[in-house]
């Protein structure tokens, strides 16, 4: 396998390897409930302030978002969008893969309209949750959850400025392990640290909704499905009973 | 439907259209006449749960393909404007997805009940022959159309399998290339995979899959019992064991088809993800030739093989065992030379062996979905060698193998 894997990375030697991974700091889970409303409109209203400058949702269209959220027309695109988009546009951005590379030291802020499908909700919120400040990296932020992401803090002014302790310890073979111990407050947020939390959790749910709207309907007729499905089945077996009653 | 059996006569429209083409006699010789075993048991679901997979993968198909376009630059956005903008595509595209996983899980249940009851034994070589064409023809379609999405998995998947063909020797590399039809996995290669997928292999395993039933209906259905009920009839030469197929056994598979439906339609509409095992977290990532995923592995369905392939060191090698770990299948129906047909006549060496066999492949399943340590590396090659070991075994055991004495007829349970 080893072999197979050094053939397929040296054929596409000529473009840049990396790994999709990181770091993977999941200090706690997200308690977020997808049927909230409230909290999937806190959550697209975070979004649109502050990821959608630099994240686009290209699959997700504002009226779609507009009736899973119960807002009219009027709420949605003059409440909540910032820019000129129509109604029926998707969820796209100005920015394009080249600039974002140009300004993020190479970085594409990547589409996040099915993240939470491919990360993972947990993975979200602790990504979200564990910025600190780090003078080594070039944004001046550090991630525990993604070790060295390129995307800056930019919730800083709701969460704070946080450094982070690590212990470094040495095992028997001589290699060195850094070991995330505690954050220090260096400048408190404009929230206290449980309402970014539940700014956090609402954003993510939001980003969960996103992934797949349909989820909503899909949970809706789940018990009747069933329930048809069960009476059928049911009845099924009472004439199969019948047919083989006499076959010995 | 007793309306149709009784116009066979030669007056009216039936009488018409049955003088030009034996609709009343095909129906009689498959359904209404076709005597079955009385005493299938819960084994015998999958047959038919089979068809009805298959069928849901051809309706849901072409409706998804109503909607996709295979174009390198839209595959992955196709897949969610199917979710969110064509009514009600998020559930066809969620039975076509959990179809796939289905179709295989049926699969593997329906070739164990063949090991169980030996019912790939004389007279039943071709039907079990035929089966294990469409077994293959069903694993290149699954992973055709895991490709589709074009999502980071179905990129690098699709970069892994298609690289094996490099393993034949001399024509290896010009090989990958014509399967690719490019230098890498591009454009060209989901254009024609989507070619495959939709058309050519859809057409093969149907085929396929009218022959299995032609070949089972000639030689008839072997049971748990392994008694051949066509060596008793009666008077008017129906099996004395048997029962016309229909109404009983379309009966009990309804009731079947009822119970596979209620875990089926959970899943759906449920977890349709189950937890990234019958949809991957990597595939929605879209397809990028530059950002490998962590762990390239196969859906499971596949990770037994995979586990195999990456046992041995060597990918030449690997990729041989692989193929061989199918191409053995095929001649189970003379690897297994007892006369006794089913399992419950056989003494405990044979069950014991076949019950570690299929614990080895589940096992091996697992390996395959795992990243790949020195300890399951190791599990991974001692189970590879234990399941080539036991074919062998049962080549040398079942010559002079010590069995129960088989009844004639089936006994009233």
């Amino acid at each position: 396998m080893k072999k197979l894997l050094f053939i397929l990375i040296s054929l596409i030697a000529t473009t840049e390897v990396m790994a999709a991974g990181g770091g993977s700091y999941i200090g706690e889970k997200v308690q977020s409930n997808i049927r909230s409303v409230d909290s999937l409109r806190n959550g697209a209203k975070t979004y649109m302030n502050y990821c959608m400058g630099c994240h686009s949702m290209d699959y997700q269209r504002y009226n779609r978002v507009a009736q899973d959220l119960n807002l009219t027309e009027d709420e949605m695109m003059n409440g909540l969008v910032l820019t000129d988009a129509k109604f029926a546009d998707k969820m796209t951005i100005a920015m394009t893969k080249e600039q974002s590379a140009a300004w993020f030291n190479k970085a594409v802020a990547p589409d996040l309209t099915v993240i939470a499908k491919a990360r993972g909700v947990d993975w979200l919120y602790n990504f979200l949750i564990n910025f600190y400040a780090d003078p080594t990296r070039p944004s001046g932020w550090n991630n525990l959850t993604f070790e060295n992401a390129s995307m800056p803090h930019i919730l800083w002014e709701l969460q704070g400025i946080r450094t982070a302790h690590f212990e470094t310890h040495t095992d028997e073979e001589g290699n060195e392990h850094k070991e995330f111990k505690n954050f220090e407050t260096v400048e408190a947020g404009t929230l206290s640290e449980q309402a970014y939390k539940d700014l956090a959790t609402d954003l993510v749910n939001f980003l969960d909704y996103s992934s797949e709207p349909a989820q909503l309907i899909r949970m809706s007729y789940a018990p009747w499905v069933l329930l048809f499905v069960a009476v059928f089945t049911f009845l099924a077996y009472l004439l199969k009973v019948n047919y083989f009653r006499d076959i010995h | 439907m007793g309306k149709i059996a009784s116009s066979s006569s030669t007056g009216g429209l039936g009488g018409w259209i049955n003088a030009r083409l034996p609709v009343t006699q095909f129906y009689k010789d498959h359904l209404s006449e076709y005597y079955a075993p009385k005493n299938f048991n819960f084994w015998y679901f999958f047959g038919s749960l089979a068809l009805l997979v298959l069928v849901n993968q051809i309706l849901t198909g072409i409706w998804l393909t109503m909607h996709y376009k295979p174009d390198a630059a839209q595959a992955f956005g196709m897949v969610e404007y199917i979710m969110r903008d064509v009514p009600w595509g998020w559930l066809i595209r969620y039975l076509h997805t959990t179809g796939a996983s289905a179709f295989f899980i049926v699969i593997y249940f329906h070739m164990f009940r063949g090991l169980l009851y030996g019912s790939y034994k004389k007279p039943r070589e071709l039907v079990w022959i035929i089966g294990m064409v469409i077994y293959l023809a069903l694993m290149a379609e699954a992973f055709l159309g895991y490709v589709l999405p074009w999502g980071n998995m179905s990129y690098w998947g699709a970069k892994v399998i298609t690289q094996l063909f490099g393993a034949v020797p001399w024509v290896g590399d010009s090989l990958v290339e014509w399967v690719r039809g490019d230098y890498l996995i591009s454009d060209a290669t989901l254009n024609r995979f989507f070619a495959l997928h939709v058309v050519a292999l859809p057409l093969a395993i149907v085929a396929l899959v009218v022959l299995h039933i032609a070949a089972l209906h000639t030689v008839g259905s072997n049971n748990p019992e392994g008694i051949e009920i066509k060596k008793h009839k009666d008077e008017n030469g129906k099996p004395l064991d048997g029962i016309p197929f229909h109404p009983y056994y379309t009966v009990k598979d309804i009731f079947g088809v009822g119970m596979f439906l209620l875990i089926f339609l959970f899943i759906v509409f449920v977890k349709p993800d189950m937890g990234g095992l019958f949809l991957e977290h990597d595939n929605y990532v879209p397809a990028n030739p530059a950002v490998t995923p962590e762990h390239i592995k196969p859906v499971w369905y596949f990770t037994p093989f995979y586990a195999m392939l990456r046992a041995v060191p060597d990918m030449q090698m690997g990729a041989l065992i692989m193929a061989l770990a199918i191409v053995v299948l095929f001649f189970l129906p003379w690897l297994d030379r007892s006369p006794v047909k089913s399992i419950r006549y056989r003494r405990w060496p044979f069950k014991v062996m076949l019950s570690l066999f299929a614990v080895a492949f589940v096992i091996l399943g697992w390996l395959g979905m795992q990243g790949a340590t020195e300890l399951y590396k190791l599990m991974a090659q001692v189970l590879t060698a234990f399941y080539f070991f036991y074919f062998i075994w049962l080549f040398l055991y079942s010559r002079n193998e010590k069995y129960h004495e088989v009844p004639e007829r089936i006994e009233d349970h």
